[in-house]
């Protein structure tokens, strides 16, 4: 960890902490970057005060994903990953979110490019986002049953699925 | 992959299916188009044809195994997605590269920068009607893919930049080989110009054709040219240095015009700046010098040491069959692909298989952004839109 990253880190620290005193839970420093731990209920606000405040000015939402911990609880993390252009740096938000209830207000209101970010994480992980104007699934069928990127769901997959062979062996038989 | 009725459900308009089997998807894109008249009045895009869970079968897999997945995400542009995958590794790992290394990896990238950019600037103008210029682009490719052919063994999936450093050294004639490619391409950028910046029916076709205002772009996450020709200067190789980028001397082109012309001109001077940054990159090889970083239980040991040396084999079996563990945490790692920032997310729980591997995939993100390219405006131009993005469907559904 460097001492520029500290000084990074202590700047948007201050910003949100200065806005309202609950809005971190935790600051992680790990090989340079910063992570920003914030209450699943402060996440809009928060994300809305990271844009707009003029020390901060993290005008792009550069990516958001989600790490699912299961079996360790809260099962999932959100990391939002925020790129200020005119300030040329970064910082990640981070949420936990148990797995009974896996909904988190929607950052689409903050930046429209969340939109299709969190459509994928919603289609893979099944992670629900109050106020996303258009939550369907995307990379996936509409029928597809369950959420494959969740760690309780096999790489192979829920579903026998015959071999190449037995196809084969079956219609070569008829 | 979504019903469209529901979401496309005018009276009075048509609905028409594009895709995902349409020569100007660039692979199978399908988007539902509204139109009154020739007017777009409404574009959905409907995506996933090419979903393979490359992301689910990441989680399966050792470190060193992943990057051959790696390379199938952006099949354009296999290298630099090794290369962000390996930084993510090693950044977790906190391991250093050696300089040459470093120089190798800046030389390959930037060569298939080039080649990305020769394949979009002929399949965008042979969807807009200009049949030479593919010919031509592809002519120049050729020359690219065998220089990758001498370095990797491999044309395409090349798997050629491995967890702390490359996986070969620089093959003998591989100095004349990158020389000659470099006298050749800059009149070969020139033939492309003379054929297409001053043709009538070119600017016809662009000029003024998907316009997106920079403050958009940005809102929607859009990066790489397309947010460049809005007249935002962000590049990952200027704003965040990585593989020692900061020490070469290169421009980012932009221009303020952020139409389909605009974008077409970012890019061709990108493939000058290119050719820079490779000339550097090869003035600043050595011959001789390490192409692997020093991490026993790591990085595999020379093939002479482990036939040789009793804990050289060790860990050769080691890395093999079991993998290395590095410590829990994450890791983020942006680059500039040709398409924009491509961002590799790693998370560890400190066992030989990551956690979590996730890709900020620039084609995916901007391509959120056609809807608003292409509503108002003609049929026509939803081709030249889809173009100018420069997606490449294998790295939209991974």
């Amino acid at each position: 960890m460097t001492e520029s990253s500290n000084q990074k880190a202590s700047v948007v620290a201050e910003c949100l902490r200065s806005w309202n005193p609950q809005a971190i839970s935790e600051i992680i420093e790990f090989r340079g970057e910063t992570t920003i731990v914030v209450p699943r209920e402060l996440l809009r606000p928060a994300a809305g005060r990271c844009r707009a405040d003029a020390k901060l000015q993290f005008n792009l939402l550069t990516d958001a994903t989600c790490v699912d911990r299961y079996p360790v609880g809260p099962r999932f993390e959100l990391n939002y990953h925020l790129v200020s252009i005119p300030r040329r740096d970064k910082v990640r938000l981070q949420v936990r979110v148990s797995g009974d209830d896996p909904v988190v207000d929607s950052l689409v209101p903050v930046w429209p490019g969340a939109n299709w970010l969190e459509r994928e994480i919603f289609d893979l992980f099944g992670i629900r986002f109050s106020g996303h104007p258009d939550l369907r699934r995307i990379l996936l069928p509409d029928d597809w049953e369950g959420y494959p990127l969740r760690r309780d769901y096999p790489v192979e997959g829920f579903r026998d699925v015959p071999s190449t062979g037995e196809l084969f062996r079956k219609s070569s038989t008829l | 992959m979504s019903t469209a009725e529901t979401v496309i459900g005018a009276t009075k308009t048509m609905v028409l299916n594009m895709g995902p089997q349409h020569p100007s998807t660039h692979g199978v894109l399908r988007i539902l188009l509204e139109l009154d008249g020739e007017t777009v009045v409404k574009a959905v895009p409907d995506i996933g044809y090419l979903h393979t869970g490359i992301e689910k079968s990441c989680e399966d897999k050792t470190y060193s195994q992943v990057i051959t997945l790696t390379d199938r995400i952006d099949y354009l542009n296999p290298l630099g997605n090794n290369l962000v995958y390996c930084l993510a590794v090693e950044k977790l790992l906190g391991l250093e590269v050696p300089k040459r290394a470093q120089y190798i990896r800046v030389l390959m990238v930037e060569l298939q920068r080039i080649s990305s950019h020769l394949v979009w600037l002929g399949t965008h103008a042979i969807d807009l009607g200009a049949m030479s210029v593919f010919l031509y682009c592809f002519r120049e490719r050729e020359e690219i893919l065998n220089i990758f052919e001498m370095f990797a063994g491999q044309r395409m999936m090349t798997s050629y930049i491995r967890i702390g450093g490359v996986a070969l050294d620089p093959p003998t004639g591989w100095r004349q080989a990158v020389e000659k490619f470099l006298r050749m391409m800059p009149s070969r950028v020139d033939e492309y110009e003379t054929l297409l910046t001053q043709n009538p029916i070119w600017i016809g076709r662009t000029k003024d054709i998907g316009y997106i205002s920079p403050e958009d772009a940005i809102a929607l996450s859009m990066t790489g040219p397309t947010l460049r020709a809005a007249g935002v200067a962000y590049d990952n190789r200027k704003v965040f240095p990585y593989s020692s980028y900061q020490e070469f001397n290169f421009n980012v082109p932009t221009r303020t015009e952020s139409d389909c012309y605009a974008r077409y001109l970012v890019r061709v001077a990108e493939m000058r700046e290119s050719l820079k940054i490779v000339r550097q990159a090869m003035d600043k090889i050595t011959d001789e010098g390490p192409i692997k970083a020093e991490a026993p239980g790591i990085i595999p040991p020379q093939r002479e040491k482990m036939k040789t040396e009793m804990e050289a084999l060790i860990y050769h079996f080691k890395i093999f069959t079991e993998g290395f563990s590095p410590p829990p945490g994450e890791a983020f790692v942006t680059v500039e692909s040709p398409r924009g920032e491509l961002g590799c997310f790693v998370a560890s729980d400190g066992s030989p298989k990551p956690l979590r591997v996730h890709f900020r995939a620039p084609s995916y993100i901007n391509l959120q952004a056609l809807p608003r390219l292409v509503e108002g405006r003609l049929i026509a131009d939803v081709v030249a839109c889809i173009g100018t993005i420069d997606i490449v469907l294998g790295e939209v559904d991974r």
